[in-house]
This record gives structure tokens, sequence and C-alpha cells, in this order.
């Protein structure tokens, strides 16, 4: 009888709101009460530096790029050392979507996203953030990592110093 | 010649009766969305005042403040009148609802009822089919075409249920014989009427649910197939008038079915006017649990329930009912 | 005071039927009409016939005239407003009418006798009392009447069959 039926999942589903209007809210009091997300969220965007202290960012333009917005965009210039930086760092986060690519795409692992949810602002341009604004004194997720003990060969170490880098090879002596 | 004290115990009835619909229409806004939320895992409006109970000041704050705005080419007497015959056939209907027990006041019978209208029942079922003017031409003299999509189907709607609900309360008519409000409130001083007719009162609430429009038969202002539908191009206290409105209805037709078939005012230990409020808000409570729970109805179901199933149970129970009268003699 | 809104609603009656029929928006006509069912009704309760003041609101102004709403808004009527007149001839008929119809009413009311207008002062009838009298005395015409309406909605139904192509 599909009278029967029916009417069984009417009160089935009268049953089921029944107790739902006794069940305790999920819902959060925003501004009183805030939700900390998890450590991999991804909101405001940061510049870290390496273990040592230095720049991360080496002005590959490669966030700039992968960025699908184009919100980020950079200078980048060289020290008298060969050793490149952003000569000035812009994320216009009024544009930005947190999507992510950016810091996907950083080789040297600069540029990451912090769980800071909480930028927003009346004036407009405030949302537009430079390298002072960005960047931070730590080195964020991946708190060993440093770009030059792998790679800047010849610009702030010799050849063969490096962490994972064997020694440089005489093709000469490599003779079968 | 009038007693000039009589006119003003019925102003007074008048007004306070008025006062407590529009009150009650306005915290049923709020209870409905408190309750809505509380069935969907939500808090609800709970930021003006304790418990939000200042949100109906501030929704009419708001309302009041907005622009009155009326799309071009709109008929616009049509336009501006149609809210209004929304929104008072409802208030009018509460003339012959009867809501206490008489009081004797100074020597002096004061009914608690505006009017003891003799065709009191018809006058709701009048009032009601008036009622299909509002959306009507409300939707009609928008132009627009989600409007009179809108103001079409409620139309359709509107009249179709109508039947159904005139033919349920037939049953209660012969059981009390009379179309006396406070007549059939006085036969069930013994027993209630959803006793004797379980079949009717489901087909009435089907019936009043179609009536004001609301889940899951509020096909004529589904959202998410036509906007708002008969409403869409009002705005500020218009839009309002349409909104408190079907509010109201669902306070009268809250009361109408109080008084049709749960007892009137009738019920031990609690004054009847008490009684009478509980029931209203009973039958509220449901209307907003329903609308927690139920997904909107498509057209054609809706038709095919009404005329195809509503319409002759009703028409079984009329003829059932009748038997056994004249059975029992 | 009845005496009072008698007449109030009786010239609302009037202006309103007139402004309906002059009306060349369907639409505003209606709602012309409906006043004037209204105004109607509120008459019929004054002469002391509530039962018949509600159906007067319900059948008509809330049946009879939503249909043809429903009718009229489904169509496309394009701009009434701008049709032209027709021209004086074809009032003739309807005002050849009118005028029949007031002089009868001049000449009854001028040959009314008194005692005959004190016999005929509204009663109020219960709905009870009207109900026996139409279900007894006139118990046939009502089965007319409803063989009539079922002949109607039968012949609707098979207008409006399904027809296998």
């Amino acid at each position: 009888m599909s009278v029967i039926n029916d009417t069984k999942a009417i009160v089935i589903g009268m049953w089921t709101t029944w107790k739902h209007i006794f069940r305790r809210p999920v819902t959060l009091q925003y501004p009183e009460e805030k939700r900390i997300p998890y450590p991999r969220y991804r909101a405001r965007i940061v510049l870290t530096r390496d273990p040592d202290g230095g720049e991360r960012c080496v002005a590959c333009y490669l966030c700039s790029a992968a960025c699908p917005v184009d919100c980020i965009s950079m200078q980048s210039a060289a020290t008298e050392e060969g050793r490149r930086y952003a000569l000035w760092f812009r994320i216009n986060f009024s544009r930005c979507i947190f999507c992510g690519l950016c810091a996907e795409a950083c080789p040297t692992m600069a540029i990451q996203m912090t769980p800071d949810f909480e930028i927003c602002n009346r004036d407009i341009m405030n949302l537009v953030y430079e390298k002072e604004d960005l960047l931070i004194d730590g080195c964020g997720k991946s708190p060993e990592y440093n770009f030059y003990h792998h790679a800047g060969i010849g610009v702030t170490q010799r050849r063969g110093a490096g962490l994972e880098e064997k020694p440089p090879v005489d093709v000469r002596s490599l003779m079968p | 010649m009038f007693d000039p004290i009589d006119i003003a115990i019925t102003l007074g009835k008048i007004l306070l009766v008025f006062m407590v619909i529009m009150t009650m229409a306005a915290y049923l806004v709020l209870a409905e969305r408190k309750l809505l939320g509380y069935i969907q895992d939500r808090i609800g409006p709970n930021r003006v005042g304790p418990f939000g109970i200042w949100q109906p000041l501030a929704d009419a704050i708001k309302l009041f403040t907005k622009e009155d705005f009326k799309p071009a080419g709109a008929d616009k007497w049509l336009f501006y009148l149609a809210p209004a015959m929304a929104a008072i056939p409802a208030i009018m209907i509460f003339a012959v609802i009867p809501f206490g027990a008489p009081l004797t006041l100074f020597g002096r019978q004061v009914t608690m009822q505006v009017s003891d209208l003799n065709v009191g029942l018809l006058l709701f079922v009048a009032f009601s089919s008036i009622a299909v003017y509002g959306v009507a031409l409300g939707g009609w003299a928008s132009n627009s075409k989600y409007a009179l999509l809108g103001s079409i189907r409620g139309l359709a709607q509107l009249i179709s249920y109508e039947i159904s609900m005139g033919l349920s309360l037939v049953p209660v008519v012969m059981l009390a014989r009379s179309f006396q409000l406070s007549e059939i409130v006085g036969a069930q001083e013994g027993c209630w009427f959803i006793v004797y007719q379980p079949l009717a009162f489901i087909i009435f609430m089907i019936s009043i649910l179609a009536e004001c429009k609301r889940v899951p038969f509020d096909i004529p202002e589904a959202e998410g197939e036509i906007v708002a539908g008969y409403h869409t191009e009002y705005s500020g206290m218009r839009f309002s008038l349409f909104f408190v409105g079907e509010y109201i209805n669902i306070v009268v037709l809250g009361g109408l079915a109080a008084t049709f078939f749960l007892g009137g005012w009738h019920g031990p230990f609690l004054p009847p006017v008490l009684w009478f409020f509980i029931k209203v808000l009973a039958v509220a409570f449901l209307f907003i649990w329903i609308r927690g729970t139920l997904p909107r109805m498509r057209y054609d179901q809706l038709m095919m329930f009404c005329w195809k199933v509503l319409t002759p149970l009703a028409l079984l129970n009329i003829l059932a009912t009748a038997w056994f009268i004249l059975l029992k003699g | 005071m009845e005496q009072t809104l008698f007449y109030i609603m009786a010239t609302v009656i009037v202006i309103a039927t007139i402004f309906a029929i002059s009306e060349k928006h369907p639409v505003h006509a209606i709602v012309y009409l409906v006043t004037s069912f209204f105004a109607l009704a509120v008459v019929f309760y004054l002469l002391a016939a509530p039962l018949i003041a509600m159906f007067e609101v319900i059948i008509y102004a809330g049946a009879v005239m939503v249909l043809f709403m429903f009718v009229i808004m489904m169509l496309d009527q394009g701009s009434p407003e701008d049709a032209e007149r027709p021209p004086l001839m074809h009032y003739l008929p309807a005002l050849v009418l009118t005028g029949i119809t007031l002089v009868s009413l001049v000449l009854l009311l001028t040959n009314r006798s008194p005692v005959a207008a004190a016999a005929v002062a509204p009663r109020l009838v219960s709905v009870k009392e009207f109900a026996i009298t139409l279900f007894n005395q006139y118990g046939v015409a009502i089965e007319i009447i409803s063989m009539q309406l079922l002949f109607a909605i039968v012949g609707v139904l098979y207008l409006g069959r399904r027809r296998k192509p």
C-alpha cells in the first residue's frame, strides 16, 4: 500500500526533525568564539625566511605566473654576491582567491599559506600587502629547509659544499 | 437603538484582537526562524536582545524605512491595492472566532468573540476565497513573468483547496447543527470533534496548509523556481503586508482548526483563553515543524492530490457522517 | 444606521457597476464587479439574509470572478486601453433594456401601497428555516439544477478528455 508507505516516510521524517530540535546547535558565535583552523588551512599568505635568517624568496616569478587571478607582482634584483631577492613584492588580497597555487609553485618554500583568515578591512587599499607586511621572522611549515644548501651553486657556496651534493668530479678522470 | 457601552466593548474587543493578532504574527516569524534554526542544528536569530526577542521590532524598522518601489509598467492602483487585499481578509476572519468563555463584567455578559454571526463558518469560507484576489492581482499587476506565474499557480491552488476545505467542514456543521462558531464550540464541550472526525481533521489541516501557501504547498512562491512568486516585485511595507498576512493567516487558521476540531476554548484546569492560545500555538508549531521537514510538491501532484484524493475523501466522509447521524436518529 | 449603510452600499454598487461596464481593461472591470458584489452582499445582510450574503461572496466574488480572472490572466490581451470604444449603435439594446427596467421600477414605486410595504418588512431567516424551505418546497427544482450541473461536469470531462493519437 503506497498510502501506508508514504505516511510512514512522512512520520519518519517528522521524527528526525523532532530529534534535531533538541540537538546541540553546531553554530559557533563567531566574533566571541573563534574556530581555530587546521594548520594547513589556506588563508593569509606570508613570505618566510630560511633557518639562517635570510629571505627565502629568490624572485623567480613562478608564484606570480601560477596565480590564476594575477594578484602577485614583484621586481627581482640581485645582491653583489649574486644572490637574487625581490626588490618589492606585492600581493593584492582583495583579488586573491586563496587557492594555494603560489605556495605549490614556489621552489624555495618562501611563499606559504597560514591559517590566519581575519584579514577583512573597510578600506580596500589596505588589502594590498607589501613585502614588509608579508615577510615574517620564521621558517613557516618547513623549518629545516634552506634552499641555498641544496642549490644556488657558485653563488652562496662553493661547488660541492651543498648538503646532498657530492664533490665535483674531474671529467678527465672519468675515463673508463 | 445601539447601546454606547456595547459599541465601546465591541471596539475594545476589535482593538484587542487586532493587537494580539499582529503581535502573534510578528513573533510567529521569530518563532519560525528560531525553530527552523534548531531543526537545522543552527541557533537562529539571537543578536537583537536576549534570545533575539526584539528581532520583529528590528525587522519592522527595516521594512518601514525601505524604499517603496513600483516596477515600470506595473498597474499602479492594483499594485498598491493587492497587499491590503491579501492581509485584510485574514484579519477579518478572526472577528467570528470565539477565543474564550463569555465573561460577566459589571453585570454585563461579554462574549469573547468580536461578532457572533449566525453564518460564521460561511464568513470564514467567504473571506478565505476573497484572499485569493490579493495573490492574483499582486502577481498580475507587477508586470513580471515570475509574479504572473506565481499568481496563476496561487489562483489554481487556492480555489482548488478551498473546495476540499469547505467539504471537510460540512461534517462539523452536521454534528454541531449550526454555522455559528460559538455553537460549534459549545457542541464540543464533552468531546472534541477530532475524535468523531479524524479524517475531516486531516483533510482540513492539509487544506489550510495549502490555503496559507506553506511548505509543502508553497508553489505560488517557490523560491527555487520563480524567485518569490506573486510578491517578487514588492518591497518594504507592501512586501511585509504579504509576509505578515501569511503569518496572520496561520494564527487565524490555527484558531479555526482549534474551533472546529480541537474544542475551541474548552479544556480542563487552565483558563479558557489560555487553552485557546495553546491550541493555536500547537497548530502553528505543527506548521513550522512540517516546513522544516517536507520538500515542496510538484504542481501536478498538488492538483491531483486535491481533486483526486482530498475532495473524494471529503465527500465520502460527508456521506458516512450523514449515514451515522441518520442511524442515530 | 441601517438606512445610511444601505444608501452608502447602494451608491457603491451603482458606481462600481457602471465602472465595471465602462472600463476597457478586463482585470479592472473584474475588480469593480467584485466590489459591487461585496457591497451587494452587505445589502443582503442588511435585508436580514446573511446566508444569501455569504453565498454572494463565496460563489460570485470568490469563485466565478476568480475563474474569470484566471482565464483573463492566461490570455495575452495586448493593450486593451488602446482599443476603440464601440460605436453608439452597439449601446442601443442595452439602453433600451435599461429604460424598460427603469420605467417599470418607477411604476412599481409610484403604485405601491403602504400596507404592502409593511408586509415585506425583513425578518431574520435562520439557516435551518432556509434549508428546510429549499429542500422541501423546492426539492424538485434543486434536483433539476443539480442534474444540470452534473451534465455540465460530464460535458467538460468529455471535452477535456485525453484523445488517443
